[in-house]
Parts: C-alpha cells; structure tokens; sequence
C-alpha cells in the first residue's frame, strides 16, 4: 500500500489532537509515516503507532527552534525524498501552512490548504475545504506533483489503529536557507487549565457586548461550568480584553465545536468564517436584529449581563 | 541607495459582498464589487512607517504590486493614496485561474524585475484565506521569511519582528533582502487623505504582461494550475433556530435547551 506522510505536531513529545485526526484521515490514503521533529521522538511514537503510523521518521537539531520554519522544511522534505509518499498531510496550522507551502514550492508541487475532510480517488486524493466564511464546500485535487494538503484541526474525530510505530532516524542535511531566520527570544503562552480553542467540544466566547476585561470572568465563568473554551471578537481582542490567541474568525482561529455559545457579539462575515461550521450554535444578544441570529439553533435576545449569570447557575445546578 | 520595498496586494471581492464561483470554479471576480484587500492594509501600513524611519540617506521608495485582472488597478491606486511611491500590476488574459504555486512564480519574477530589498505582505488574502504565498515567495526568491509578525521595524540592514504563534510568541531577526508578512494586529491602517488620493493620480503605474517577465503562459493559468476545484457547492443556509425574548427566564430557558441536546 502507498505511503503518505504525516507531519506532527507537538508538545515536547505530547502529540497535539490535530495529529491524531491527521493520521485518521491518512488512513483513507494509505499507510501513514510519521514525520516527527525535535525532542521526546520514543514518548511520540507510542501514540503515533496506536493511531495508525507504520513508522515514525525521528530527527532532532537545534536548528529546529532556533530558526523559523526553514530547518522543518529542510527535514519534511528529507522524508519525502526517502518515503516516495502519496501524499504529504501537516496540520493547518501557521506554521503548518508556510512548512507546507514551501516544501509544495520544492518539490514543484500543488498544495491544498485548510482541508476539513479527505477522500481518496484513483486520481489521488480529493480535498473538501469550506471557502468564503464557509459559504461555500468545494471538493478539489492536485493536479500536478505529490499532493501537499493541510489539513485543519477538529475536522475529524481521532480513531485508533493500532500500527508499529516503528522509529527510525531521518538524517537531514541543512541547506543555506536554513539559518536565514534567527528565533531571538520565544515566550510560551501560559495554559489556561481550560480547553485548547481549537479542540474544544463547546466554546463560549465573548463579544463588545461583554463590554470591558473587567467583565470577561463572567464569559469564563460560564465557560468553566459547561467545561468550555473561552473564545473572542475582534472587536473584544482589539480593544484589549481578551489575548488575540482567542480571537474566533479569519483572522484568528476556526473552530467547529459540538456547541458554540455567542455573547455581545453581533456575527459580522469575518467572525462566521471562523465558526459557521459548528454543530449547534447559540446565541444571546440584546439586539433582536443582530445578524448572529440568523444562524443560530437558539437565542435569547436580552442582556447578557442578565442572562448569563442566570444560564451560569442553572447549568451548575443541573450539573450537580 | 534607498530602501526598496515591495508591497505585494491583492484586489480581492468585497467579503461583505455576495462572492461566489464563475461557471470554471474560479472565483468570480468579474460580476462583483472589488477591493484592496484588507489585510493587505496592514502591508502598506507597515511598509510606510517603516520608510518614514529608513535610516540610508536618500530614505526609502515603497512599489506596491498586484497580479490580477484589470480592475485590479482600484487596489493598486487605494495603495498609492494611501503613500506608495509607484505601482507595478501584472495583468494578462492568460492568467485567469493561477492558483498560489503559480501566483508566487509570477509575483517572485515581477518582484526580481522591480528590484527589492523588502518585500512586505499581508498575512492572507481575504479570499483564498490560504496564508501561503509570503512563505512561497521567500522560498522562490532564496531569500529569508519573516512572516506573520504583529510588530515589524528595519534598522542596519536587519528586519525584526514579534511573531505571536499558537504554543510561543517569537522574536524574529533576520538580515536583508527579506520576505515579512505582517498580521491585523500591527496596528490601523491610515485612511488615504483627500491630498493623499490627488497625488495618487500622478503616481506611475507599470503594466507587466507575462512576456515581460519570460513566463510562458502554459505555466500559469487555470490550465496550468497545480491544483483543481472540481465542485463548489453553497452551503445550505441553516434552518431558522428559536429567538426567544427575555423575560426573566432566559438563561433558564437556555439551561432548558442546552440540557435537552445533552451539553449539561
Ligand atoms: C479583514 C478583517 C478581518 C476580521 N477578522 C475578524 C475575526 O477574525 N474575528 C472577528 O470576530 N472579527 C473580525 N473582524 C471584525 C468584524 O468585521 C467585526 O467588526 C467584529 O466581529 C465585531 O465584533 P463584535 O460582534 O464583538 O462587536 P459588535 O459588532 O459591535 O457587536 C456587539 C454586539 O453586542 C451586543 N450587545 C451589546 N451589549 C450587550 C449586552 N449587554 N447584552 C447582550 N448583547 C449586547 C450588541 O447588540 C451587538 O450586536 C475582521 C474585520 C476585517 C475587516
Ligand atoms: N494576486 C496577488 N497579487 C499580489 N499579492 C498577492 C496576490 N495574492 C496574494 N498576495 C500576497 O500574499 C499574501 C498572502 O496571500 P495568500 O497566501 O493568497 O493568502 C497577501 O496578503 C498578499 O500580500
């Protein structure tokens, strides 16, 4: 069976959620090896192998954090040269799409980003994407060369296969370009202790309606009793209430959770695009003209100020 | 010598708007309003601050380029009120459904005839949305990525910049000539003021056909595409939900709901 490549990604070894989707949506296509860069490859493969990868190809260098994505390009592409793949999978994330765009760019290749399913055809496989804030589904296919395909997080739920997971080292040699960045100073972003935006099952986030940091405990609260995410507008980021990591919309993160909870946030195109795809969406607003409402399986129009306190109680209350 | 900076924008349909696919599935382009995209704003945002404080003498001379259809032109000029100097538009009939491997070709080439220092970009088009074209360039170009950066500056022949990443927020350095993309976080965009949009008129705007640059047209193009869209079908609009007003009750109402689809 053909082979297709997997890049993971990951924490210091703990392989992220969007990986495992990955290598379950790789299995469509064929047998799955894993690209795994940087420290922790053994912890890695175990997971890698339960979740369906033949083999794991392990490579680890300074180069990896102490220059921008050049050296995993460099790496990705030292795989691609010894597995000969099918096609080539990295999770849509920045990072992911620039990794994958230029070794697309390399290997003379067409890319497909932000894909939310697979399939596999006798003319490779076909990509399903949503475009124009999730207007649209389109289904398209490289054409020309291996097909690189990024693949966005949550776009399927992880299955376990069990597979070897075999370790092997993949020896890289750096080109020029690969030092051309220097990383001066990296600060990791602080765990919230509450889901990742991205992987969470419900998210609730919080609009200009919410009307000051000051307030935003009161979104987190709620989020925190239905075992949430805590996601933001633009509106909510720019005016400095809430961190831009969770911005919900074009220019921040897509998310497509089980439940999405709109408060003071009025539904403007560019926040759609990031959760139009959710299963169920809710939302509360005081203005009953508000176009969030158009998508909603359910809202209050009133308060939120009112409202949430309320809904915060009573779901801790039922919850026991 | 002065700083050469290269702005690369796109005239994208206005996302406000209706857009949709042409009967080919490639955008439509044609049948709706058109702008500068926004998040190309940001690009020549950056690219004029950072030519106010260019420290060689004879300061610093921003070309703002595009590759797209004639009324692309309406994004080449916003960017010239705005304060670019001049304008490059890259525009051939042969170029109708490129995709990003091919638009990154034919920007790298225009970019290499225009001569540069620094090219800036936006962080992505806001219909594409694919956030791949800076890394592409770079690549095409040998040149070093700087990308996705919410704050940007140029001093002695060094771009650095903040990069704020999922896991990190990074400090970037890296030498000229450079390949940056800046995010919607590196600060408003400024109007073009009413002198701004008067001297615009004034400002060249260079026309490139695929010629010009010794591209063939069989590498570009929808024929010449890397990649294919092989159905685009409209989401179907979601069934009205309930709105229900509050009357006291709401968040109980909502509990109510909530319980009855097994989220509580
Ligand atoms: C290129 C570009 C990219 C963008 N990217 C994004 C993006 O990624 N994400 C994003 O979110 N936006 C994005 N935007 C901005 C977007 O266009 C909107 O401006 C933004 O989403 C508005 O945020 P909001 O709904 O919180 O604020 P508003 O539109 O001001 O809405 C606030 C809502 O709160 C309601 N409200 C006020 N007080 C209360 C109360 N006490 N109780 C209940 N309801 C109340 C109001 O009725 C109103 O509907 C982008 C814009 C551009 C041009
Ligand atoms: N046709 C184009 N002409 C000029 N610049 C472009 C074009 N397409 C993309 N770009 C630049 O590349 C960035 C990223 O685009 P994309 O990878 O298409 O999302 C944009 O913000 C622009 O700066």
């Amino acid at each position: 069976m053909a082979e297709v490549l997997v890049y993971v990604d990951h924490v210091d070894g703990a392989v992220r959620k969007p990986t495992l989707e990955l290598l379950t949506l790789a299995r469509k296509l064929g047998d799955p090896v894993a690209v795994h860069l940087g420290p922790n490859a053994e912890e890695a493969a175990k997971t890698l192998g339960e979740y369906g990868a033949t083999r794991v190809l392990a490579a680890d260098a300074a180069e990896f954090a102490d220059y921008l994505v050049v050296p995993k390009v460099d790496a990705l592409q030292a795989a691609y040269d010894a597995v000969s793949p099918a096609a080539v999978l990295v999770p849509s994330s920045a990072e992911g799409k620039e990794i994958a765009a230029r070794l697309a760019v390399r290997i003379g290749s067409g890319i497909i980003t932000d894909a939310v399913d697979l399939d596999a055809s006798d003319e490779g496989p076909v990509a399903t994407q949503s475009v124009f804030a999730a207007a649209f589904t389109t289904k398209s296919r490289v054409s020309k060369g291996t097909p690189v395909i990024t693949v966005k997080p949550n776009s399927t739920s992880p299955e376990t296969a069990s597979a070897a997971g075999a370790l092997e080292e993949l020896s890289v040699g750096f080109g020029e370009a690969a030092t051309g960045t220097k990383v001066t100073s990296r600060t990791p972003r602080e765990s919230t202790g509450r889901p990742e935006l991205t992987e969470a099952a419900i998210v609730v986030s919080g609009g200009r309606g919410v009307n000051g940091a000051d307030n935003f405990p009161l979104i987190e609260g709620l989020a925190d009793a239905l075992g949430a995410a805590v996601g933001a507008s633009r509106a909510a980021v720019d005016a400095g209430w809430y961190p831009h990591s969770h911005q919900v919309g074009q220019t921040g993160k897509t998310v497509s959770p089980q439940l999405y909870v709109a408060t003071g946030i009025s539904g403007a195109i560019q926040h759609r695009a990031g959760m139009q795809t959710s299963k169920t969406i809710v939302a509360i607003n005081k203005d009953s003209e508000a176009p969030i409402f158009d998508l909603v399986d359910y809202g209050i129009v009133g308060d939120l100020f009112e409202v949430v306190p309320q809904l915060t109680e009573e779901v801790k209350t039922r919850k026991g | 010598m002065s700083l050469r900076i290269v702005v690369c924008v796109k005239y994208v349909p206005d996302a406000t708007g209706d857009r949709h696919f042409a009967e080919d599935l490639t955008t439509d382009r044609e049948s709706v309003d058109g702008l500068l995209s926004e998040l190309d704003e940001y690009a020549v945002e950056q690219a004029l601050q950072i030519a106010d404080e260019a420290d060689s003498e004879d300061g610093a001379e921003i070309t703002v380029l595009t590759v797209g259809p004639e009324d692309a032109k309406d994004a080449l000029r916003k960017a010239l009120s705005m304060g670019a100097d001049k304008a490059v538009h890259v525009e051939d009939d042969d170029l109708h459904g490129t995709d990003a491997l091919g638009t990154s070709h034919v920007l790298a080439k225009a970019i290499e005839k225009t001569g540069y220092d620094l090219v800036v970009c936006g962080m992505a088009s806001t219909d594409g949305t694919m956030g791949v074209l800076p890394a592409m360039l770079a690549e095409r170009l040998g040149v070093p990525q700087a990308t996705l950066l919410s704050e940007v500056s140029v001093e002695n022949g060094t771009v650095t910049g903040r990069r704020d990443g999922d896991a990190a927020t990074e400090q970037l350095s890296a030498q000229l000539p450079a390949v940056v993309s800046v995010t919607d976080q590196s600060g408003e965009a400024r109007y073009p003021s009413f002198k701004g949009i008067m001297a615009a008129k004034k400002k060249p705007v260079e026309s490139l056909d695929l010629d010009d640059l010794d591209i063939d047209a069989d590498e570009v193009g929808l024929d010449g595409a890397w990649t294919k869209v092989e159905d685009a079908a409209e989401r179907p609009p979601r069934s009205a939900g309930t709105v229900v007003k509050d009357e006291g009750d709401g968040g109980k109402q909502l509990a109510e709901y909530l319980a009855g689809q097994k989220f509580i």
